[in-house]
């Protein structure tokens, strides 16, 4: 770690020793992004040495594919988003890393013994993901390029809102076989080629919900009855919440998909819950939630039709070892991929990831779990924890409604996906369909997910920003003469 | 590859996972405490950008006891929002170089200002168009203000507190 807290750069307005100590700490930032990709040269060498018994003469090829990748949009940042966050771009970065080792670790064990040593850089899932990686970070640079200030998506708020209704709705209405995948209505399908456009709708449904909450801010949190001892708000308030709930059953029931319309549901909530500051929203959110997917599960055995998939997901979590061979087979393979990586894991490369279905896909952090351990484990989601952490804080500290809401919403989105699909992975909630941020295999969701941090940069960039960079106040001064006494120098506001 | 070297990659990849963490989390962690400090927004008008941050101790130490010591946003935008209070007047309005910025519809660009004098603060409208009201006598000339009043101006409310 460099102990050089200097900033590294002057903010672009050249103000640099006046109004307060700024620090930009993008030093920090590439020093922690090269730690994170020695970690992921690391991890490739140990894969190919357990797997290979030899640590081939390019193993690094991938690591550093990525590190040049992560350097440039280091470099963006830190010329265009010079106050943003110095953890969150290496954290994404090592989880990212981590996801194709892992898919390269599966080409691996695909191939014939006899090409193993000779895998090319791009071959296989773990190319595309590496080459996948390379588009994502090229469009989350292009949208801090784009984007200077935060709030001027808010411009187009509501085009965005219908551009994700239409997005989430699009899988829904095509025809099965152009949209369904595993029982899943989430994709686009043309020829080989998939995108899950609801990974997008996340984004552009929660520029929508921030935007219309700050203006609706005062009116929802009017207080109206008091029960219990919780002010719950006028029927009339709940119209929305109720139309958000409306879209995420429906997306339950025609998608197919638990973790989407949960995802979308609880996205809405939780910004309505930090717009208005009032736990009677997610109470609400939650009776509304667990009433729907009760019903889902109650027509689910009797009518069946849309509702059966859902239904024959909550029994595989009620007893997934009930029918161990079929229908539970996933899930107990994840299980006892878990228990067999115990507390260390067998090494990376050590395990059998190739007998657990969608191990590259929304299995990957069982495939994972196997080989580092709830040890590693541990550390791959505290990584995470950090990266929502990190955008909460930047909701926090930034000044204006909007970003505070978009930032919330955001990381809140990225923690609740992961909740989503670790949960349903170890057993603790249905399991759905959901790809583990960063890791998992997949264009789109990787797009998708690193639009957001480049959103969360640029509001945690507004948020860490010094004030004063606006105007160009004397430089240097030169001499030790006293400051001059300004009328307003003693006096300093304190942010709540 | 003997064993060894593969047992010692598989713990020392973990062991480098968790450095990785308590590195960050030693990141986050200086930067949170550079952020208390760098979290007061020094109320410098901003054409001007004093040196303040280096002696922000010194002049709010100067008198104690009954004396008000803080400025409090009560209600408005701004709510919660505390200044700690010097020797130095404080301005109000929607005026980018105000002491207090506030973004009111109901507020003029410069709309009032706190003087002190001889501990005991003043208000005074400064002409504002919708008026500045202590309590719910409109303010006219210089007056004092007591402590927990509400000085209020447009929708936004204040108080002095010691």
């Amino acid at each position: 770690m460099t102990a050089a807290a200097t900033p590294a750069i002057s903010p672009p307005t050249g103000e640099q020793s006046g109004v307060r100590l700024a620090r930009s700490r993008r030093n920090s930032e590439l020093s922690l992004l090269l730690l994170a990709m020695v970690l992921v040269a690391a991890y490739q060498a140990t894969i190919e040495a357990t797997l290979l018994d030899t640590v081939t003469s390019d193993f690094w090829v991938p690591a550093a594919a990525l590190t040049a990748v992560f350097l440039g949009v280091h470099v963006v940042v830190r010329f265009l988003a010079p106050f943003a966050d110095p953890a969150l771009l290496p954290a994404v970065a090592l989880l990212n890393g981590i996801g194709v080792g892992f898919l390269r670790r599966l080409d691996l064990d695909d191939a014939a013994p006899a090409d193993r040593a000779d895998l090319a850089t791009f071959a296989g899932i773990g190319g595309r993901q590496l080459l996948w990686t390379l588009i994502s970070v090229l469009l989350a640079a292009g949208l801090l390029v784009l984007m200077r200030d935060h709030r001027s998506v808010s411009r187009y708020a509501y085009t965005l809102g219908l551009a994700g209704i239409v997005l989430v709705m699009i899988p829904a209405v095509l025809p099965a076989r152009f949209s369904e995948i595993n029982g899943a209505k989430l994709w686009i399908r043309v020829g080989s080629f998939s995108i899950q456009p609801g990974e997008f709708a996340k984004l552009a449904l929660l520029v929508f919900f921030a935007y219309y909450l700050v203006r609706k801010r005062e009116v929802l949190s009017l207080a109206s009855r008091r029960f219990l001892g919780i002010d719950f708000p006028r029927g009339r308030d709940l119209g929305p919440v109720l139309v958000v709930w409306a879209i995420s059953l429906m997306v339950l029931i025609f998608q197919k998909d638990l973790g989407t319309s949960l995802l979308y549901f609880g996205m809405f909530v939780v910004t309505l819950y930090i717009a208005t500051e009032r736990v009677s929203w997610l109470l609400i959110g939650l009776m509304l939630f667990f009433v729907g997917a009760y019903m889902a599960y109650v027509l689910g055995s009797t009518v069946g039709g849309p509702f059966a998939n859902f239904y024959v997901r909550a029994e595989i979590w009620l007893d997934p070892f009930a029918d161990p061979t079929d229908k539970g087979y996933q899930l107990v393979q994840g299980l006892l991929a878990l228990g067999t990586g115990g507390l260390f894991g067998a090494g990376p490369g050590g395990g059998e990831p190739g007998i657990l279905p969608e191990v590259q896909n929304d299995f990957i952090f069982a495939g994972i779990g196997e080989e580092i351990g709830l040890f590693g484990l541990s550390a791959l989601l505290i990584v995470y924890l950090l990266i929502v952490e990190r955008g909460l804080r930047a909701a926090l500290a930034v000044r204006d409604s909007f970003g505070k809401l978009l930032a919330g919403g955001l990381s809140f989105t990225i923690g609740l996906q992961v909740f989503v699909i670790v949960g349903g992975i170890s057993g603790l909630i249905p399991l759905t369909g959901q790809t583990t941020p960063f890791l998992s295999a997949g264009g789109s969701s990787l797009m998708a997910n690193w639009l957001i941090i480049a959103v969360l940069l640029r509001v945690s960039d507004a948020a860490r920003r010094p004030v004063a960079s606006g105007g160009g106040g004397p430089a240097a001064r030169p001499g030790g003469g006293p400051p001059q006494q300004l009328h307003g120098a003693p006096t300093e506001v304190i942010r709540p | 590859m003997p064993e060894l070297v593969i047992t010692v990659a598989r713990f020392g990849f973990l062991i480098l996972l968790w450095i990785f963490v308590f590195t960050v989390v030693g990141v986050i962690r200086r930067d949170l405490f550079a952020g208390a400090r760098s979290g007061r927004l020094v109320a410098a008008p901003r054409a001007v950008g004093a040196p303040a941050g280096q002696q922000p101790a010194k002049p709010a130490k100067v008198k104690r006891g009954r004396a008000a010591h803080q400025l409090v946003v009560t209600a408005g935008q701004l709510a919660g929002t505390r200044i700690t209070l010097g020797e130095a007047q404080i301005t109000i309005g929607r005026a980018e170089d105000s002491t207090l910025v506030i973004t009111d519809d109901y507020a003029s660009a410069r709309h009032a200002r706190l003087v002190p004098r001889d501990g005991q603060w003043f208000v005074e409208d400064l002409g504002s168009t919708n008026g500045t009201y202590l309590d719910r006598a409109k303010v006219t000339g210089p007056t004092p203000v007591p402590l927990g009043v509400p000085i209020r101006i447009g929708r936004t409310s204040l108080e002095l507190r010691p």
